[in-house]
């Protein structure tokens, strides 16, 4: 298709905004994901992050914009088409089949994502993909007997199941302790040498600084900064609406 | 074909296949009797479950399925000549298609809006079947004794008419748990414990909703059939009566919906105790308020019903009783 001007260009976002009743949820919001890269997004709380990730997998409609995504249109879809396009995510509230195992609810990521896997091989894959992200003791227990660290591990593997193109995470950080974080950091990484693409919304400042190329900033629904992490933490607009203080951008950068 | 790795697919369908390997046995009308009632509410159950327990959606008017079905065929007996067996798969896929035709329109509804609009579904048939002509109105139509002789005989037909419910209740089963362990299942499973996630995952949720339907519609449309061929009439007041949908969800609640083995349980102990307070004559104009009584008590205790609670409580049990 004539939308897509850069043949790595996984996803285009162009123009999208979101209104619920009075509230303007997200402006013209604008980017471009090229394959393989780590599109990180942050803002303070209530700033639109979630609502973009819910246009762009077809939850809700934008009310402006398109959404391309593999050189589609795929603006107003339904969310199971979009997923059979290619496109998983993860829920910043946990939503595990509870009364299903671990092992199920792994395999129905690979059985309706967009390898449309049938039970044998989505056995297998889910098999692995547990042993990837360490819940592979939990194979037969129920969803619901798991904390809420394994339940993040759980809805991530659920979305690598599908063998996704574009990955969209959902704080997969919060709520975890430092070292479950660091844990969690090098699978998100392991992600991208696999040569998934990822999209990711992240209050753990100095994490999603160190594994994001680029990262956009959203403030009341406006992007209000787009560059590198170095970039957008020197950035004066992004340090009054969220960073802060300027030392705090400082120590983002540094630690780790 | 998960499902012949299982004891409890065994189980269950060695205990329905003992009910009817017993009557054939003994050869005794009473027996016989008894036991075909039980199989239509073991299938009414096992086909509700489909619906109920594994897509997680509420459906108070099954027994409109077992009137349609049951007036189709009936239809197609007394007035067009057809037999029994075609009669049967005609009136199931009446069922199925009105199913279809319904899940198109209602499964968009979740939760108690869904069961509401199953509600209005069942009078809306009634009251239909009620004006309509050619099915007899609110008189119904009965059957001429001469049909009977293409099957040797009132007698012999009886026990044709039970050999087909027997059929039917093994067939239900062993589709209960194919469903249970395919992919199909586990995409119903999946809308049961989350819609909203399911769709995400890539889970079509309106066709599988729609599909589940049409599945859990076909039993009751062909039970249908076999019961008023065996009762020789039919009329509204007996095809769609809402209490029998609400009997039946007790049946699945009770032995444990989402299991295959709970409602065969379920429906067989219900149908016990209702036998019993139907006949006891203290109890019998009360067999309602006890349903009413039980589902509650099981909704507010054991809410799992009977199997899912064994499940619960001895893990090890998980891989026998499915």
């Amino acid at each position: 298709m004539s939308e897509q001007t850069h043949p790595e260009t996984l996803l285009r976002v162009q123009g999208v905004s979101k209104r619920f009743g009075g509230l303007q949820a997200l402006s013209n919001v604008s980017f471009d994901l090229p394959a393989g890269q780590i599109l990180g997004i942050i803002g303070p709380n209530g700033a639109g992050k979630t609502t973009l990730f819910n246009c762009i997998n077809g939850v809700y409609p934008p009310e402006e914009g398109r959404i391309i995504f593999r050189g589609t249109n795929i603006t107003g879809w339904q969310s199971y088409d979009v997923a059979r396009l290619g496109l998983a995510r993860t829920h910043q509230i946990v939503r595990p089949l509870n009364e299903l195992t671990v092992l199920q609810n792994v395999m129905a990521g690979a059985c309706f994502g967009h390898e449309r896997r049938n039970l044998a091989q989505a056995e297998k894959i889910a098999d692995g993909v547990l042993e990837a992200v360490g819940l592979a003791k939990w194979r037969n227990a129920l969803a619901a007997s798991l904390n809420v660290a394994q339940k993040k591990r759980l809805e991530l593997a659920r979305a690598l199941a599908a063998r996704p193109y574009l990955l969209l995470l959902d704080e997969v950080l919060a709520g975890l302790n430092p070292t479950e974080i660091a844990e969690m950091v090098q699978v998100v990484r392991s992600l991208r040498d696999q040569g998934i693409t990822i999209l990711i919304i992240e209050h753990v400042m100095h994490a999603l600084m160190n594994v994001s190329d680029r990262v956009i900033v959203l403030d009341y629904g406006v992007q209000i900064a787009e560059g590198t992490p170095e970039e957008v933490a020197h950035n004066p607009k992004v340090i009054e609406a969220y960073l802060g203080d300027p030392k705090v951008a400082e120590r983002l950068l540094l630690g780790d | 074909m998960r499902a012949w790795r299982y004891p409890a697919f065994w189980l269950t369908l060695g205990l329905v296949a003992a009910v009817g390997i017993v009557v054939f046995a003994t050869r005794s009308a009473t027996l016989r009797e008894e036991m075909f009632l039980l199989l239509m509410f073991v299938t009414l159950a096992s086909s509700l479950n489909i619906l109920l327990g594994y897509t997680g959606y509420v459906n108070f008017g099954h027994i409109v399925f077992f009137g349609l079905g049951g007036y189709v065929g009936f239809y197609l007996m007394s007035q067009q000549g057809w037999p029994l067996w075609w009669a049967t798969l005609a009136g199931g896929l009446a069922s199925g298609l009105l199913a279809w035709v319904l899940g198109a329109a209602t499964l968009r509804l979740r939760g108690a809006y869904f069961a509401l609009a199953t509600i209005g579904v069942n009078e809306a048939v009634r009251a239909f079947v009620n004006n309509f002509r050619p099915f007899g109105g609110p008189t119904g139509m009965s059957l001429n004794f001469a049909v009977y002789r293409q099957y040797g005989g009132p007698a012999n037909a009886l026990w044709w008419t039970f050999g087909a419910m027997f059929g039917l209740t093994l067939l239900v089963i062993v589709i209960s748990y194919l469903v249970k362990f395919s992919r199909f299942g586990l995409g119903l499973m999946s809308v049961r414990e989350d819609e909203d996630a399911a769709m995400v995952m890539g889970v079509r949720t309106p066709s599988m909703k729609t599909w589940a339907f049409v599945l859990s519609a076909l039993f009751p449309g062909m039970v249908g059939v076999l019961f008023f061929f065996k009762n020789g009439n039919v009329e509204p007041g007996d095809a769609f009566r809402l209490q029998m949908s609400i009997e039946i969800i007790v049946m699945v609640m009770l032995g444990g919906s989402g299991t295959v083995l709970g409602p065969a349980i379920g429906s067989a102990a219900y149908e016990r105790l209702r036998g019993y307070l139907l006949t006891s004559p203290i109890f019998k104009n009360l067999h309602l308020a006890f349903a009413g009584f039980l589902l509650l008590i099981i909704v507010l205790f054991v809410p799992a019903g009977l199997v899912g609670w064994l499940r619960g409580r001895v893990p090890r049990l998980r891989r026998v009783l499915e």
